[in-house]
């Protein structure tokens, strides 16, 4: 039992020393590719990948809340909505949205809302489309880095855009932005992040598994430093857009 | 041709807030930068948060992705796109969208949907009459913004000279952080676009632009191509030669 114990941690370090299967450094993300006003017909859209994760999202509004009854007298209402298409993994996804995408988006329009300044637009709605062309793990942070792009593309007053990423631990490792192989390690845990970075507000942490408190700081914190990352790539997608005309 | 010369003098005497912001537009300042949401535009508690910008402690940031302009005193973000914000006074295109016992509906491309009285319309409207006799469902007005209440319900009226039925024509829409470029200093790019496409042309402060003529094509390529170019210097030229190389391949007079 005890040998077992000891080829397995020893398994665990040449595994690590060996590096991730990507060949990235532990805290650095993947490939990063945010691009601003991608649907001409929305009011804001923006294009994000995070390596293999693709994800779009259009934003339209402010408009007349339909129906009536959910209009708030003081301040616009977020909608936001997720859906992954049917192709976008291995196993045809089913079309339309489920438990797990109502909850996707309900974190998301909680994550994004702290931004806006939505008090400027009373008894308004404004939608917020999320889908995901391709998933290899993080795609809710990804429709989150997207949809805060097209909210600034459609001219929403904001206090800070909002940046996400997903950390984690597999393998005994802290790793930043894991991949879906990453994701299937035996002792995987993965908490994906928003933030607002100016502020160094974070707006969506969660979470699942069991992790020693350290560990979670220490994911905590490699994170954060990965929204940095995200949100550079984010006001370079917003300038460009501009600039390149 | 009447109505034409009408439409161009809209367009040269604007309301005197709008007409101060045309200038301050017109030509892209080269000083002017393009800033972001949540960036910091000035640290200072001498300078005033105006327009597209909020204070945090001796910060000033900006909340739109627009231009910040430093106006003496005050620093201001004019945001590069958004929804249109009605104003009081702003005249716009609108189209009916219900005819109601009492009221109007209009919709004038902003997030509130507005409303017209009969006792705000150019028309005499007689008592026990239905409203769809003077305007129906589906058709275009010219009208002014005449009210907007702190909820931001809006009213707009046609009891304005310049205010009448739109018939006919087409409509485009261009973002109306546009319109004061399209314009242009004292109308001069929309007179050039009316005289040489010989299109009556209307454009509304809420980015609808109603056209109607024979060469109405031309005169909505050269508005999408404005709209396109909007930020680049000396368009007025650019659009002249534009519009003349056209029409001479069109082989047509100019």
């Amino acid at each position: 039992m005890v040998n077992d114990m000891a080829t397995k941690s020893k398994n665990a370090k040449t595994e690590s020393s060996a590096g991730r299967p990507d060949g990235r450094k532990n805290d650095e993300p993947r490939k990063l590719m945010v691009k601003a006003g991608v649907i001409p017909r929305a009011d804001g859209s923006a294009y994000v990948e995070f390596g293999k994760t693709h994800a779009i999202a259009a934003v339209y509004g402010p408009k007349p809340v339909i129906p009536k009854h959910q209009e708030n007298p003081h301040k616009a209402i977020l909608r936001c909505r997720y859906a992954m298409m049917p192709f976008s993994v291995k196993d045809r996804k089913r079309p339309g949205y489920d438990r797990r995408s109502t909850e996707i988006a309900m974190v998301a329009q909680s994550a994004l809302e702290p931004a806006i300044f939505l008090e400027e637009f009373p008894r308004t709605a404004i939608d917020v489309e999320m889908q995901i062309i391709q998933a290899d793990a993080g795609t809710r942070v990804a429709a989150i880095t997207a949809a805060a792009v097209a909210l600034a593309d459609a001219g929403i007053p904001m206090r800070d855009l909002v940046s996400a990423v997903a950390a984690g631990r597999a393998n005994g490792n802290v790793l930043l932005d894991l991949t879906k192989e990453e994701e299937d390690a035996e002792d995987a845990v993965d908490m994906p992040m928003a933030m607002m970075p100016r502020l160094g507000k974070i707006t969506l942490l969660q979470m699942d598994g069991d992790v020693p408190l350290e560990t979670v700081e220490e994911i905590v914190k490699t994170g954060t430093s990965g929204c940095m990352k995200v949100y550079e790539a984010q006001k370079d997608a917003l300038k460009k857009k501009y600039e390149m005309k | 041709m009447n109505e034409n010369r009408n439409t161009s003098s809209f367009s040269r005497s604007e309301p005197k807030e709008h007409a101060d912001e045309q200038m301050q537009n017109e030509v892209p300042d080269d000083n002017a930068k393009i800033v972001l949401p949540g960036e910091v535009i000035a640290d200072t508690m001498d300078i005033l948060a105006g327009k597209g910008t909020f204070r945090e402690g001796s910060k000033i940031f900006s909340k739109y992705v627009g231009v910040a302009r430093n106006r003496g005193s005050v620093i201001s973000v004019t945001p590069l796109a958004g929804a249109y914000m009605p104003q009081e006074g702003d005249y716009v295109v609108g189209e009916v969208t219900l005819a109601g016992f009492s009221n109007w509906g209009v919709d004038i491309r902003a997030p509130y949907d507005a409303g017209m009285s009969p006792y705000d319309v150019n028309e005499y409207v007689e008592k026990g009459v239905e409203l769809s006799k003077y305007y129906k469902v589906g058709e275009l007005i010219f009208a002014r913004i005449s009210k907007v209440t702190s909820n931001n319900f809006v009213n707009v009226a046609t009891k304005d000279p310049k205010c009448r039925k739109l018939m006919g024509g087409i409509v485009v829409e261009i973002s109306p952080a546009k319109v004061p470029r399209l314009i242009g200093k004292a109308g001069s790019m929309i007179s050039l676009i009316k005289n040489k496409t010989g299109c009556m042309v209307t454009v509304g402060q809420n980015g609808r632009v109603w056209v109607k003529g024979d060469n109405d094509t031309l005169a909505i390529e050269a508005i999408k191509k404005v709209e396109e170019l909007a930020h680049t210097h000396g368009l007025t030229d650019k659009m002249d030669e534009f519009l003349t190389k056209r029409l001479v391949e069109s082989g047509k007079k100019i």
